[in-house]
């Protein structure tokens, strides 16, 4: 719909792989820390006069 | 496709004398041209309002969820469709129904029709591959081909897949259509030029969820849309909101929409909000060879698992 690929991630992990996940989270932040905030889904305020 | 209105007057007229059903949903005339309405006729003797032609479009199978009476209830392609969907999901069993099946060459688009006439339409008429549209002053011949829905011009499902008793010789099926044309368009386009296309397409939207309502698939007793605990979407024109709307009611579709066009043709403000649920329709053509509704026999594929199911995006 417009989203960047960079900004949605998936993945499989087990409750049993605690580093895993520690990779997976570090991995997804920096990757949508480099596409910056998405600004899209804000929503604006009205103009008022 | 004219002459099928006495014979499902006949077929509606021999259920309901002999108690097979208890109720026939079809079609009758509406107050307007182009308008034909859903009706529901439970007496023998009031069979003489059902019709059939080119304004038919609305999806049938959207009056039998639940119900629990014997039902004749009659079907052209995607409406047969439909009704396996139904009962794969449980909304309806088998038994209940009795099917009475119409080849289908296609709904009229009432909206180009009217776009296209110089002044106020009051009277369309079907002759074969012609359709005659007039109103005060003008008369207009077209060819049938030019004036169908769009989701009727690349349908591949014309017959019904599941019919009790069948009105007509069945149609041929259309080959070689490029169903996917308008998704590709958008599929090509840069991300931002696609968040801005949709931006454009849903601006009109009212929130009034008429495509909602004239959906088969659109079935829950709340819609997430309805329900304030917790709240899912927020209940504003703010082009969020609309958005939010759109795109989660056709993930709700996902692998389960026969592209009716139900709720394009029930839009008062004419949004194709079909392109949401042809892309996902193409991505569950694409990757599981899935079509909605052929066979109450399969199970679809968000419900099932196989080995070789696509991951490619699972990181």
């Amino acid at each position: 719909m417009g989203v960047e690929p960079g900004r949605v991630h998936f993945s499989w992990v087990s409750s049993a792989e605690s580093t895993k996940f520690v990779d997976v989270v570090k991995q997804v932040t920096e990757a949508v820390r480099a596409q910056g905030p998405n600004q899209n889904f804000v929503k604006k305020e009205l103009k008022v006069a | 496709m004219l002459a099928y209105t006495e014979k499902i007057r006949d077929i509606a007229g021999r259920l309901l004398k002999d108690c097979r059903v208890d109720l026939v949903v079809g079609f009758r005339r509406g107050s307007m041209p182009m308008m034909n309405e859903p009706c529901f006729v439970t007496r023998a003797d009031e069979v003489d309002q059902l019709v059939w032609d080119g304004n038919c479009g609305i999806n049938l199978a959207n009056y039998l969820t639940k119900r629990t009476e014997k039902i004749a209830v009659v079907a052209k392609g995607c409406d047969s469709r439909n009704i396996v969907t139904h009962i794969i999901e449980n909304q309806i069993k088998r038994e209940q129904l009795v099917i009475i099946g119409v080849p289908c060459t296609g709904m009229l688009d009432k909206r180009r029709i009217k776009q296209t006439a110089p002044g106020e339409v009051t009277a369309v008429v079907e002759e074969g591959d012609q359709v005659t549209v007039s109103g005060e002053g003008f008369s207009e011949t077209h060819a049938r081909a030019d004036l169908l829905q769009a989701n009727c011009a690349v349908c591949r499902h014309r017959n019904p897949v599941v019919y009790d008793e069948l009105v007509g010789e069945a149609v041929p099926e259309q080959t070689g259509v490029d169903r996917y044309a308008d998704v590709r368009a958008i599929e090509e386009m840069a991300l931002e030029e696609r968040w801005q296309h949709f931006e454009e397409l849903l601006a009109p939207c009212l929130r009034c969820y008429a495509c909602r309502n004239a959906c088969p698939l659109c079935y829950c007793p709340t819609c997430f849309v309805d329900e304030s605990m917790p709240q899912w979407v927020g209940k504003s024109q703010n082009p969020v909101d609309v958005r939010t709307f759109h795109f989660l009611r056709a993930y709700h579709c996902a692998g389960r929409c026969t592209d009716c066009g139900a709720c394009e043709r029930a839009c008062p403000v004419g949004i194709n909000m079909r392109v949401f649920t042809k892309k996902l329709e193409r991505d569950a053509y694409e990757q599981w060879g899935w079509e909605a509704g052929l066979s109450p026999d399969q199970r679809p594929p968000l419900d099932t698992y196989r080995p070789d199911d696509p991951e490619g995006f699972i990181k």
